[in-house]
């Protein structure tokens, strides 16, 4: 039964590096800082490490290249490619793998130097056989696609919209390592540059560059390291589609799916959950993620969203690290989900840390809108 | 028609004669896109290849902002033809940003480039 993995593994490391701009160094290098960054964060050594996690957007076989790189022979390896979803679903394969004892160590690791190797936001794919024709600009166009039609069933509006990134900002103003900090408001966002209507430019997140690397053991060990351990109480994924044409209702994700399983089997309740960080490529993705994970009913998201609500200082504190939006966006954002939400249950986070946090929700989200995986985490009294 | 070639060259053959076809499953009735060896919705591999009607609606869109000076602003979007697939086209004859959700369009097969693709227009009437 899938609920044994409740509370069975942890979080006991956690590192970035490279956010914003890291000039001359390759996504490997950013990968490798990270990883050394978790590593140390755990008390641990390379040497130590035995399961390895990892893609990169670079080639064929990312995870041979990052355990070559890392000087390591890792005895279980997972690479599952699920765009930016996949640092999430490693926490199920991990776990799973820990669990069943094939590792002990498990890092899990990322990075890439998007920004300033191109300065494009790069896609690790070529367009769909039945789309490129059309000249969709990926992702972005999948994203327009899914936000218009939420708009016209539901009448979420620009405003709605732009209130996300602005929330976002809010939260990023005070994360030292946030590549965006200045103050943004929604007039700012209505009126920048359209770059796929509805969606503006500030609707769309940053390319940085960046890296983040997540440890994990066994909980029957979790309390020999240095920092609090972070308990993984739930994780499910769900994937509808790959190609945008194929998503059958562009309101509505698969993160309906991968949450109610995630949080069956932590046994807890959106109500229950303290922060909450979500893949927030574009503005549209919080709120669809928000009403599907059951945070609102559906079509409640735009309002759910607006005037501050998930602002600091709001109703619910939603990607309280500044997000993909603002903190920092390397082509695939899902691992800062992670560190973020375990951040805020050790009580260390970078920017705002909220009092008290028990529960936080990860969610992954890759391609467009196609692969969604949520993970529920919590600190030592949840166990 | 008889299948005498893989699934995404019959119907690229048939697009670049002016004809857009889809698959119907001879098990459960439903049509399907895009063109594959079984049917999606229940897995049976007998499939019919049946023509289009072209009747169908704009079930989402956007607008791909683009500098005048590369071509200019252009429309992509999701249309629901009447046999109930749903494929990614471009309404032509109109201004991007007056292409609306729910707009009836007929779709038909044009070209892109030189490569066959399906088109949409407004439908008359």
């Amino acid at each position: 039964m899938a609920d044994n993995m409740r509370g069975k593994t942890a979080i006991v490391g956690v590192g970035h590096a490279g956010f914003g701009e890291a000039p001359g160094f390759t996504a490997y290098d950013i990968m490798a800082q990270s990883a050394q960054a978790a590593l140390a964060d755990a008390g641990l050594k390379l040497a130590d490490v035995d399961g390895l996690f990892c893609t990169m957007m670079e080639d064929s076989m990312p995870v041979l290249m990052a355990a070559e790189y890392l000087g390591i022979t890792p005895r279980h390896i997972g690479a599952t490619m699920t765009g930016g979803s996949s640092f999430v679903n490693y926490l199920i394969s991990a776990g799973l793998a820990l669990d069943a004892g094939l590792c002990d160590v498990a890092l899990i690791c990322y990075g890439s130097n998007q920004r300033t190797a191109s300065g494009k936001l790069v896609t690790a794919s070529k367009l769909p056989p039945y789309e490129g024709l059309y000249s969709p600009r990926y992702p972005i166009s999948g994203y327009a696609l899914a936000a218009a039609r939420h708009m016209y069933e539901y009448g979420t509006t620009r405003e709605n919209l732009a209130d996300v990134a602005v929330a976002a900002r809010g939260w990023a103003s005070h994360n030292p390592e946030a590549f965006m900090r200045a103050p943004l408001t929604r007039d700012e966002v209505l009126n920048s540059r359209m770059v796929g209507d509805p969606l503006t430019k500030l609707d769309c997140c940053l390319v940085t560059d960046g890296g983040g690397a997540v440890v994990m053991v066994r909980a029957d060990r979790a309390k020999d390291f240095p920092n609090t351990p972070v308990y993984v109480l739930g994780a499910a994924a769900e994937s509808s589609h790959r190609q945008i044409s194929q998503m059958k209702d562009f309101t509505v994700t698969a993160a309906r799916e991968s949450g109610k399983r995630a949080f069956a089997m932590a046994g807890v309740t959106p109500a229950d959950i303290d922060v909450v960080e979500l893949y927030d490529a574009f503005t549209i993705n919080t709120i669809l993620f928000l009403e599907d994970l059951g945070f609102c009913a559906k079509g409640e998201g735009g309002a759910f969203v607006s005037d501050g609500r998930i602002a600091p200082g709001g109703e619910l504190a939603v990607n309280t690290n500044g997000g993909g939006l603002s903190c920092v966006h390397p082509g695939m954002y899902g691992i800062f989900t992670v560190i973020e939400a375990a951040r805020q249950i050790r009580g260390d986070a970078l920017g705002i840390q909220m009092e008290g946090v028990e529960l936080a929700v990860a969610h992954g989200n890759g391609g467009v809108l196609s692969s969604q995986v949520t993970a529920i985490l919590g600190g030592t009294d949840t166990i | 028609m008889k299948d005498i070639s893989g699934p995404d060259s019959t119907f690229r053959k048939g697009l670049s004669k002016g004809q857009i076809n889809l698959q119907q499953c001879d098990g459960c009735s439903r049509s399907i896109f895009f063109p594959r060896v079984l049917c999606p919705h229940c897995g049976g591999m007998s499939l019919t290849w049946h023509r289009a009607s072209g009747a169908g609606e704009v079930h989402t869109t956007t607008t791909v902002r683009r500098r005048p000076e590369s071509g200019g602003d252009y429309n992509v979007c999701m249309i629901e033809l009447a046999e109930g697939v749903r494929m990614m086209s471009r309404v032509d004859g109109i201004a991007p940003a007056d292409v609306r959700i729910g707009m009836k369009i007929t779709a038909f097969a044009g070209e892109i480039d030189g490569t066959p693709a399906v088109l949409c227009k407004p439908a008359e009437g």
